[in-house]
């Protein structure tokens, strides 16, 4: 499936999304693009920190509200477009719902579980308390209410056509969000035959039951890095940074960078992508799972 | 000041002298992954380091870093995992020491990263917590990285993101908070400390080519001032050669 085609049938205006789950790597950005260009309106933004992604959804005025625990470039500091919108309500207001990377988690988990809320004892004495409501203080101890994505999209290394994937590196809060999620569509640098990912069931990040969509997508995280296939793209966000400070900027940008471009396939072309490619291939041994 | 560091190699060292040898540091982004760097290779052999978004570590990565996430700190970690795994050893009370860097910071050692002017419509949206207030709540205890400036050490935050000693000595306990809070706040001028109860910070050391007068005019309350206080000490040569093989450009340190 295209990824036009899974955002058009999958993410509808309104929707609860949670990307962004590794935190820095494997951010699905060309999901986040794709978002954009369809126009998508009314999204809840679902993820711990966000790389800029959350802020150029923003920014498009793709959000009504954000659930998560930082927003902004994590090299280059603040997010323009998240302060445009808190400060001065542009292009439209936005409600904020702030965590700690610690309380999305257990917010995901609780939701993952059917619980009715995690009980903690993180965010005891931070005025996030008192500014989100989906937060308790109860005999001395904090209850997390479950936040339930309607999607969540991850960007992998490798599934196969019925949504078994494999993904390695840090995790961040991928497993909570899938198995909380109503829904996953999983974006892959490679589509393999099956036989590769049943080769090691230990890998697959969520039962294949959640995936409503596979779409291969090379290069769907750059920016961010990918462990094995990419590096960090530290000039792109250098260069968002910048150019988003302003209203004008960040249209040029995005007209430049989304708007402007047809797909992913796209967006990747041209030397300085194929740059950032990993050369140093680093492989595990592999596992035995012999039965008999 | 010396021509020959800069105000951030300064604070990544004195960050780094308040890492022990064999801690687990939950270490965070920017200068605090050059500190526990600077400490592996010097006094702090077998300090481990704690990334939020899954990643414990006991050398830092042999390449520059731009976020915890690039892939040069995840080849060689000794533990690959989710969030949460690592958030439960900082919950079980067994992290040493974390790092916070801070937008705006108080006479307790309270951060503000959320709201400047109020939560409805704020003068600035800040990023937010991050890791932040887990570490604040949950540490051992916790060292506050600081640019020092008056707008940014105020006498009380407007909005509590982190918590450090509340609103004096013993409000952590009273609250339920397990860790033990902030010992210092490392800024670019100084070197703040908390006694040993909690409470309010006081002037331990001025860096060299500050004052205490200087450093009394840029904070934005009656900061004590310890009877001994002290210079900080410069960086020696081998820590400022560890900075500058982690980042070659200065792409933290303010030589880029």
């Amino acid at each position: 499936m295209s990824m036009a085609e899974a955002v058009d049938r999958f993410v509808p205006d309104g929707t609860q999304l949670a990307m962004g789950t590794c935190l820095e790597p494997a951010i699905p950005f060309a999901a986040g693009h794709e978002i954009i260009r369809q126009g998508r309106r009314g999204l809840t933004l679902i993820g711990p920190i966000s790389d800029s992604l959350f802020d150029q959804l923003i920014g498009a005025g793709c959000a009504e509200r954000v659930c998560a625990a930082w927003v902004g470039n994590v090299s280059e500091g603040l997010g323009h477009c998240y302060r445009r919108a808190a400060e001065r309500g542009e292009p439209h207001p936005i409600e904020i719902r702030d965590h700690s990377n610690f309380s999305i988690s257990l917010a995901l988990w609780a939701a993952a579980w059917g619980a009715p809320y995690m009980p903690t004892r993180t965010l005891l004495g931070s005025d996030i308390l008192t500014t989100n409501p989906d937060l308790e203080l109860v005999d001395g101890s904090v209850r997390i209410r479950p936040v339930q994505p309607d999607v969540a999209v991850f960007h992998v290394q490798r599934s196969d056509p019925a949504g078994r994937a494999h993904a390695w590196g840090p995790l961040g809060i991928t497993e909570e969000a899938g198995l909380a999620a109503r829904r996953v569509i999983i974006s892959c640098e490679e589509l393999v035959e099956p036989e590769v990912i049943l080769s090691d069931p230990n890998r697959i990040l969520l039962p294949e039951t959640k995936v409503v969509a596979v779409v291969h997508e090379p290069g769907g995280a750059h920016p961010s890095p990918l462990q094995g296939f990419w590096r960090r793209d530290h000039a792109a966000y250098r260069d968002y940074a910048a150019r988003s400070r302003t209203a004008e900027g960040f249209s040029d940008w995005l007209e430049e960078w989304v708007l402007g471009v047809s797909d992913r396939a796209a967006y990747m072309a041209g030397a300085s992508r194929a740059e950032l490619a990993v050369q140093r291939h680093l492989l595990s041994v592999p596992v035995d799972y012999g039965d008999e | 000041m010396s021509e020959d560091y800069t105000a951030q190699e300064l604070m990544v060292t004195a960050a780094a002298r308040e890492i022990r040898d064999g801690e687990l540091v939950f270490v965070g982004m920017r200068l605090p992954i050059l500190a526990y760097g600077v400490a592996r290779s010097s006094h702090a052999p077998s300090a481990r380091a704690l990334f939020e978004l899954g990643l414990m570590r006991d050398a830092p990565a042999p390449a520059f870093l731009a976020t915890m996430g690039d892939p040069p700190n995840v080849a060689g970690a000794l533990w690959a995992t989710r969030m949460s795994n690592v958030m439960a050893l900082l919950a079980q009370g067994i992290v040493d020491l974390g790092f916070i860097g801070g937008a705006e910071v108080d006479r307790f050692g309270n951060l503000n990263t959320s709201y400047i002017g109020g939560a409805i419509r704020p003068a600035t949206k800040l990023p937010g917590s991050g890791g932040g207030a887990d570490i604040a709540i949950l540490s051992r205890r916790w060292v506050a990285l600081m640019s020092h400036e008056r707008r940014r050490l105020v006498d009380r935050v407007s909005y509590v993101t982190s918590p450090g000693h509340g609103d004096g000595p013993g409000w952590r306990a009273r609250m339920g908070l397990s860790g033990g809070g902030p010992t210092a706040i490392v800024t670019t001028m100084a070197v703040l400390r908390f006694p040993d109860e909690g409470g309010e910070a006081y002037l331990a050391s001025v860096h060299p080519g500050h004052t205490v007068d200087e450093v009394l005019a840029e904070t934005g309350w009656d900061l004590a001032v310890a009877p001994d206080v002290g210079v900080t000490p410069e960086p020696s040569q081998q820590e400022l050669a560890e900075i500058r093989r982690l980042d070659p450009q200065g792409f933290w340190t303010g030589r880029r």
